[in-house]
């Protein structure tokens, strides 16, 4: 077995590119919970956005346009179960596995037409000069505009949840309803916006999978990566950076014993497959031994109906 | 709760009503179970073609069912209990993962027959049924060890059973044979459908130096990667044209059509029974899809003859002299291997490189 043949370059760009489907639909549900929303239906807002981008795309030819669809396709999920759970006061946990399921089974439906078809390539960024330097050109400036827009949107969710009145506000909504409710700030429609988002994000990243990662269209092509987008935002104790780390890590762990076994090293591929859930499993007892921290992390309204009174 | 007795009592007629009904008609109900959805364009999509076979040969004596995606280990036993209770005559479960689940069920419902696909656990009301992959293996291996450039096929492997270690052992022996440069790279990725691990693995073995891929797994996936990257691969379980129209060499496709259909019939004329059928190329439930136009005439027909040759039994795919991967002499020249071998296949042949995870 020779290590120098892993080219630690390419090792660390398809990481980045494992990793952006995870970003997208973590920071999307971040926002959501922060809100105070447990939205469990992200594998289904993704499988509907990884759909409805490929259709698009392949209809009109633009990727661009198939995004953008992507994104609409999961926020008009998720409103069905903001609508289920913020004005009809449905359970969040159950709504969101129903979410789930109806989103698979629409998504079947709607790829019927789709399989075996070549969606229209997603051009990389091509920055002359930059693209070009030996090492830091396909680490930093050879990828697809997604992936800096997956990693803009954490900066953009850090900033606006930490740094911005709109986002104290949407914590608040999230730590104590009936407080900003009090206050005058409407709960339902901060909540709604919330969920919305986390829809959009998960769409997309649903989509950065048939377009970019795959790319083709087949059934419950996701197969789990909701889920683990929603393990990635406890994970990362609702804070945005550390989605990008939980992803990173999760994302490089599964990359890295793949090209490990492809090179020879003889070591148990069913530990190697084990080690991204280990290593996730290890964090989380690590950053939840200090319970009080963990207890602050997370919104105190997360999972709560919230019925107006007064 | 006056509301509630009458509900009750609605529920009650209803049920009687329903099960009056299934009393008089005397349709078969056969279902199904797969691990991946029916769009996976691999092994369920197979799977579900030979379920429209039964619909399509029977008509109105059937009515089938299936549920897709369903999980190996616990959840299947769920599955096929609540399939067996809805009144199901003939259950076709088809993961090997289901095997220990099929059992418990079928001693539970000992009227309802089951059938499982690559097992080897049988009963009185259990058959099994494979098709002879290993074949099709062969012929996808001679192919492959000619036309590899780089000499050096990656191979994405899903669990270590035997059906799947059989599987690189005779495309290993096959493509060695045409081609003794020829080194394989395996890749275990521990899941029948993930397409994205399944495309992750796929660049993994490019990255390597792979120039020919085959896989295990039941996704398209590796197929559009080869695709892209202009390399070449092999259909698995399906076709697979439609993926990599020109990436793709050749392909095994698995047939189970025919089969189906004569066991749903064997079930309506009395005289199903439990025993265990394992298909080759001679009965076409392995089936080698068309050659691509890439490969040379004479690497065609060499593949051809092989195919012919296993059909008609001249030829078997595991043939002596062959060494264990320590070393150790397993067929002495000119003997060929046991079905009782292969199916508890569980060693690397001489040549190979890497450890069979456990």
């Amino acid at each position: 077995m020779d290590l120098s043949a892993l080219d630690p370059v390419a090792l660390i760009a398809s990481l980045l590119v494992a990793a952006t489907p995870l970003i997208l639909a973590a920071t999307g549900e971040l926002v959501a919970e922060k809100a105070g929303v447990l939205n469990l239906g992200v594998e289904g807002m993704m499988i509907l956005g990884a759909i409805a981008g490929f259709a698009v795309a392949v209809e009109s030819g633009s990727p661009a346009l198939g995004f953008l669809a992507a994104a609409f396709a999961g926020a008009a999920l998720s409103l069905i179960f903001g609508l289920l759970t913020q004005m009809l006061l449905s359970n969040q946990v159950a709504t969101g596995l129903a979410l789930t399921l109806f989103g698979l089974g629409l998504a079947a439906l709607i790829g019927q037409p789709y399989s075996g078809i070549k969606p229209p390539s997603t051009p990389q960024l091509d920055l002359p000069g930059l693209s070009d330097l030996p090492v830091l050109g396909p680490l930093l400036f050879g990828h697809d505009a997604m992936l800096y827009l997956a990693l803009a949107l954490v900066a953009g969710s850090w900033w606006f949840l930490s740094r911005t009145r709109a986002g104290l506000i949407l914590r608040a909504v999230g730590e104590s309803h009936d407080a900003a409710h009090a206050l005058g700030y409407p709960v339902v429609a901060i909540r709604l916006g919330a969920i919305a988002f986390g829809g959009a994000c998960a769409g997309l990243g649903g989509a950065y999978l048939s377009l970019i990662r795959v790319p083709q269209w087949t059934e419950g092509m996701t197969a789990g990566a909701g889920w683990i987008a929603l393990a990635i935002v406890v994970f990362a104790s609702w804070k945005p950076w550390r989605v990008l780390l939980g992803a990173w890590l999760f994302g490089g762990v599964t990359i890295l014993q793949l090209n490990l076994q492809a090179l020879g090293l003889d070591i148990g591929s069913a530990w190697l497959s084990m080690t991204p859930y280990l290593v996730t499993i290890l964090v989380l007892v690590l950053i939840s031994a200090d319970r009080t921290r963990v207890a602050l992390n997370a919104p105190a309204s997360l999972g709560r109906v919230f019925r107006a009174s007064g | 709760m006056g509301l509630k007795n009458v509900t009750a009592a609605a529920a009650i007629a209803l049920s009687a009503g329903v099960g009056g009904a299934m009393a008089q008609q005397e349709t078969l109900k056969v279902g199904f179970i797969y691990v991946g959805p029916v769009g996976d364009y691999g092994w369920s999509y197979e799977h579900d073609k030979g379920r429209l076979a039964i619909e399509a040969a029977l008509g109105e004596k059937v009515e089938t069912t299936f549920v897709e995606s369903v999980p190996e280990g616990p959840d299947a036993e769920r599955v096929l209990t609540q399939m067996a209770r809805a009144g199901t005559d003939l259950i076709f479960s088809t993961s090997f993962g289901y095997m220990d689940q099929v059992i418990k069920v079928a001693r539970q419902f000992p009227d309802v027959k089951f059938e499982h696909a690559t097992g080897y656990k049988r009963a009185d009301n259990v058959a099994t049924y494979s098709g002879r992959f290993y074949e099709g293996r062969h012929v996808i291996g001679l192919i492959a060890g000619h036309m590899t450039e780089t000499n050096t096929i990656g191979y994405i492997a899903s669990f270590p059973i035997p059906e799947v270690i059989r599987g690189i052992n005779a495309a290993y022996l096959a493509a060695k044979s045409v081609n003794p440069d020829v080194e394989f790279k395996i890749v275990w990725v521990s899941t029948w459908f993930d397409p994205a691990k399944e495309a992750d693995a796929a660049n993994a073995l490019i990255e390597q130096g792979a120039d020919v891929i085959m896989q295990h797994t039941d996704s398209p996936a590796a197929m559009t990667i080869a695709e892209e990257q202009g390399i070449l691969a092999f259909g698995q379980a399906s076709d697979m044209l439609e993926f990599g129209p020109n990436a793709r060499l050749s392909s095994i496709i698995d047939n189970w059509g025919p089969y189906y259909v004569a066991r749903a019939q064997a079930v309506l004329d009395g005289t199903w029974e439990s025993m265990d059928t394992w298909g080759g190329i001679d009965s076409a439930m392995t089936e080698i899809g068309g050659f691509s136009e890439k490969i040379p005439f004479a690497v065609r027909k060499e593949a051809m003859d092989a195919a012919v040759a296993i059909a008609s039994g001249r030829l078997h795919a595991f043939t002596g002299p062959i060494n264990r991967q320590d070393g150790t002499p397993w067929l002495a020249p000119g003997e060929t291997a046991s079905d009782g071998d292969l199916l508890g296949m569980n060693f690397y042949v001489e040549g190979l490189e890497g450890s069979i995870p456990n």
